[in-house]
């Protein structure tokens, strides 16, 4: 018999059925983490998105100290300091921050040697520095509650008019089309009518149509799990039908919830900032991007510094949301996994 | 002895997936010849679809081929070509073979079929593009190719909508498509797994008549042993991206040396004996993520030698067309007896069958 | 066999009204009866009913008509609390899909004990626990599964899952809808095992709803086949595969595929189209053959075909 090096034999005790344990392995092809730690795994790969809420993180923690590092206040105003161009110390022979615009040091021909305004003063004298961070502040506050508010609001009457159906949804539904019907500009200019001009007015006209779109989203979303087998085995268990929606149904469409809020929150600071152009906005002397914006747009062509600030703040913040909105859809979209 | 007209040797194909990478098929070889039936058995895991999109050229993006090579043996233009189709560029694979002379039927006649134009322009389509027929002539060879595969009244027929007509038809109209250009091999991935039994039974009387006519070779994959003894001249059983065994139909199903086709075999309830106890091969298939040490069907195996743990087993002959790649045929493996349920029942249906000639059994 | 009745299903009737001028008649008079721990096996293929009784049944639908009594108590008119208790507790069903019947949410602990959690079947948080690793004991998974999710299971395990959740209320009636059609064939012979060993514990009867007639055989004591909503024909295993009587019976018996490749080369189907085939399932009537075997056929069918 020729050499071999390898050993034959019989496993002992081998001729019955495996046991539980070895017949029922768990088959690691996942890590043996929950949703949320691989949609954050996802998440964080995806560099435009974490590019994006850093960005958020950043305008947001300027928007609160902003106004502390600077000795003015927003509505503070100095006629004396009027029109200042965005001046930092140190920064004399460098191309900006340097006190000049279209060509006049307007602090040496004011005699003003030792006043600085990072962002420059706007036609009244006011600091645009504190009054654009003071604006971010509103901007961004008016934004999440609207958007928080619509989510709670369009969630729950997407998930109760899906799920229900029938009539139920049925009139639902036609109350929203009746409601998306009416021109939001004319709403909204009632609004701001019949109430005065305030922070809760705009919260509210964001607010009275900005849940449709959130309401259509979860309503899809409940469609389409409805019928899923799941959902019938909690029927067949006994499963009422709020324990159904709210521990069944919703844990599967949170993400996309929370994707579509981050994609509205951008269009809630547009929205907010348009109708301060327009000037429907929140009166003065407070600030927020869309008034900074409308105000120094009657000095583009004299004083563009003035409206350089505002502008730029506002597109990164929608930027970054759009960014951040972009990553989480990506993590957060249930794929179908390799079995 | 005939050449193959496919011969895979050695293909070994990996992909990446977010957790690592997955070693999908590990060395296959592979032959079919002229106007034969080769069927491919395994369950999902197996590796066995991966294995004919490699064939057909579509894989996926992540799906990276190791090694390996696909020899086509084809006529173009009255010349006998060898062509390794895995040099093939996409391009020349889409222009000379895809279609042309290597046609596949899918699993899900629902998504093989485009919803949104009418099937008689989808079997058309192919006769234009790749053999340039005119109009009307693609017309009359659709019309032809509907009487075929055995629709009545096709001239009606070509202009419905996928979604107006039944599964089984759905599936004789993709099998048209395939057949329309005049193809040298046809794969059929679980054509009629989605299907009813009766309607499946007409489907595959359906390919076996077309076959005899256009002298087609076919690869069958499938995980039901009964479509592979009604269909199958030769079968390659699939398991964890290797072949395990490989023979005649008759040698695979009369006389099985492999644990996991005798597994298999023994886990489909009969519907001619009586059985008291379904034999059922425990666990599940592994985890291709991890290197293999040894055999792969190990863990599972009832029969396992210390060997199969540590090395992998080479394929051993059995005789000319027979064979199996496990440790038991071994020269110094002890002898097993094959279990008692499923020695019955193949003892059985050789009686029936009557044919069959007595050869050693195992040992 | 004189078990006691468990299911009784009366001119079952499902029709789906899918718009004005259109219904899908899924269910036309169906009428059968399954005994305490026995296997009923409910036969068809795409479109003839089968899984639309299994959920008429339970409730998921509401009945057009027909009555379905079970344990003597009628679960198929308007289900107040006493209906309503007994119907969610000791009938359960498990699904065809592994991937979808489990919420991919859920940890399998919650998972299994959703029915304990919604009928309040215990006291502590441990008495839970306990109850559902026993369970998982039962149907061949280990303790340590509970805290892990439903997608980090093979397709068997997830199975396994929804027969945990099912077993777990103690049942007296199982409906298997299709539970095994989406697994690999030796993975389908394991859970079809299990099904065998839980109901010969605790005598819990199942309605096996399959498409696949050799399973049925294996796994069933009586047997019924159904087409196009109708039962046309129904008995034991024995009555159907050995003495079938309906052509239909007879067509879906030769079409199943044999494991012997020699006999199976030769064999041709037997064709069977209702179209063509001069029958109308409507105007036949249950005719009994024997105690246990019963044919949906007139007169003249039944003389002719016997």
């Amino acid at each position: 018999m020729a050499d071999r090096s390898y050993t034959e034999s019989h496993r002992p005790g081998d001729f019955q059925l495996a046991d539980p344990h070895a017949r029922a392995h768990v088959d690691h092809t996942y890590s043996n983490q929950s949703y949320w730690r691989d949609a954050y795994r996802q998440f964080t790969a995806n560099k435009g998105a974490v590019i994006g809420l850093l960005v958020i993180v950043l305008i947001t923690l300027f928007a609160i100290i902003g106004p502390m590092l600077s000795e003015h206040t927003y509505k503070s105003m100095n006629i004396k300091h009027k029109s200042l161009a965005p001046r930092i110390e140190g920064f004399e022979n460098m191309p900006v921050f340097n006190g000049v615009a279209n060509g006049i040091h307007s602090y040496k021909e004011r005699k003003l040697e030792d006043v600085y305004y990072i962002f420059g003063t706007d036609t009244l004298g006011r600091d645009l520095w504190t009054r654009t961070w003071q604006g971010t502040r509103i901007s961004l506050y008016i934004a999440l509650i609207a958007v928080a508010i619509d989510m709670v609001i369009g969630m729950s009457y997407g998930l109760i008019s899906g799920y229900f159906g029938g009539a139920v949804d049925n009139a639902m539904q036609r109350f929203i089309e009746i409601l998306s019907g009416i021109p939001h500009l004319v709403i909204v200019t009632l609004l701001i009518v019949v109430l005065r001009p305030g922070l809760v007015t705009i919260t509210l006209a964001l607010m009275i149509t900005g849940w449709i779109g959130m309401s259509r989203v979860a309503r899809a979303q409940v469609l389409k799990l409805k019928e899923q087998e799941f959902v019938l085995a909690s029927r067949t268990l006994g499963a009422g039908s709020m324990r159904i929606i709210f521990k069944d149904i919703l844990p599967n469409i949170f993400g996309q919830i929370i994707i579509m809020s981050m994609f509205s929150i951008p269009s809630a600071i547009f929205t907010e900032a348009f109708l301060a152009f327009i000037g429907l906005g929140i009166p003065q002397p407070m600030a927020s991007l869309g008034s900074l914006i409308s105000e120094s747009f009657k000095s583009m062509t004299i004083y563009p510094y003035m409206i350089v600030a505002p502008v730029v703040v506002l597109a990164l913040l929608m930027l970054s949301f759009n960014l951040l909105a972009d990553g989480l859809k990506d993590a957060l979209d249930p794929k179908m996994k390799e079995m | 002895m005939n050449e193959p007209v496919l011969s895979i040797r050695d293909l070994s194909i990996s992909f990446k997936t977010s957790n690592g990478t997955v070693n999908a098929i590990r060395g296959v070889d592979l032959d079919l010849n002229k106007g034969e039936t080769l069927a491919i058995v395994g369950e999902s895991g197996s590796g066995k679809s991966v294995t004919v999109k490699a064939i057909m050229g579509i894989l996926s993006g992540n799906q990276e081929i190791r090694s390996g090579t696909i020899q086509f043996r084809y006529n173009r233009d009255g010349e006998e070509v060898h062509q390794d189709l895995l040099q093939l560029s996409k391009k020349d694979m889409r222009r000379r073979i895809n279609g042309k002379r290597i046609a596949m039927v899918f699993q899900d006649p629902m998504t093989s079929l485009n919803p949104t134009m009418a099937v008689g322009k989808q079997i058309m389509e192919g006769l234009i593009i790749h053999l340039k027929m005119s109009r009307p002539e693609a017309h009359e060879r659709a019309l032809e190719l509907l009487r075929l595969v055995g629709i009545a009244d096709p001239e009606k027929r070509m202009k419905s909508y996928p979604h107006q007509l039944s599964g089984g038809m759905r599936q004789r109209v993709v099998i048209a498509i395939m057949l329309a250009c005049n193809p040298e091999v046809l794969i059929c991935d679980e054509p009629t797994t989605a299907l009813d039994v009766t309607v499946q039974a007409k489907i595959l009387e359906l390919i076996k008549n077309i076959q005899a006519k256009m002298q087609l070779s076919v690869i069958y994959i499938t995980h039901d042993l009964g479509v592979v003894a009604k269909v199958a001249d030769s079968v390659a059983v699939m398991y964890a991206g290797k072949i395990v065994e490989r023979g005649t139909v008759n040698e695979i199903f009369y006389d099985p040396r492999h644990p996991y086709t005798c597994g298999l075999l023994s886990s489909m309830p009969d519907i001619v004996t009586e059985t008291e106890k379904l034999y059922s091969i425990p666990g599940s298939p592994p985890n291709l993520l991890h290197e293999v040490k040894g055999d792969a069907f190990a863990p599972r195996n009832r029969y396992a030698l210390n060997i199969d743990f540590q090395e992998e087993p080479p394929m051993f002959q059995i005789s000319d067309t027979h064979y199996a790649a496990t440790w038991l045929l071994h020269e110094q493996a002890p002898s097993m007896e094959m279990a008692a349920s499923l020695k019955a029942r193949i003892e059985t249906a050789r009686k029936e069958a009557g044919e069959w000639t007595e050869s050693d059994s195992w040992r | 066999m004189d078990r006691k009745r468990l299911l009784e299903v009366t001119e079952l009737k499902q029709h789906f009204r899918v718009s004005k001028r259109y219904t899908v008649k899924a269910v036309n008079g169906v009428s059968f009866v399954i005994h305490e721990g026995e296997t009923y096996g409910l036969v068809g293929e795409s479109g003839s009913g089968k899984s639309t009784i299994g959920r008429s049944i339970i409730r998921l639908y509401q009945p057009t008509s027909g009555r379905v009594t079970f344990e003597g108590v009628e679960i198929s008119g308007p289900l107040r609390g006493k209906e309503q208790a007994l119907l969610r507790t000791k009938m359960q069903m498990i699904f065809q899909d592994p991937m979808a019947s489990l919420n991919p949410r859920k940890k399998v602990i919650d998972l299994i004990a959703q029915g304990l959690d919604i009928h309040k079947l215990y006291k502590s948080k441990e008495e839970r626990r306990e109850k559902v690793y026993r369970i998982l004991d039962k149907v061949g998974l280990s303790r340590e599964h509970a805290d892990r999710y439903a997608h980090q299971f093979s397709g068997g395990q997830r199975q396994r899952i929804g027969i945990a959740r099912a077993l777990i209320m103690e049942p007296k009636l199982i409906i298997a809808d299709e539970a095994i059609s989406a697994l690999d064939v030796s993975i389908q012979a394991q859970v079809v095992n299990l099904m065998k060993d839980i109901q010969e514990e605790t005598n819990t009867a199942f309605l096996f709803i399959a498409h696949d007639l050799s399973m049925v055989k294996y796994i069933s004591d009586r047997i019924g086949v159904l087409h196009l909503g109708y039962l046309v024909e129904t008995g034991t295993t024995k009555d159907i595969f050995e003495n079938p009587v309906h052509p239909y019976t007879k067509s879906l018996l030769s079409a199943i595929p044999l494991a012997n490749p020699i006999q199976e080369k030769k064999r041709v189907a037997v064709p069977y189209d209702y179209a063509t085939s001069g029958i109308d399932y409507a105007l036949g009537r249950e005719q009994s053959l024997s105690n246990t075997h019963k044919v949906l056929a007139t007169d003249e069918e039944l003389a002719s075909w016997t």
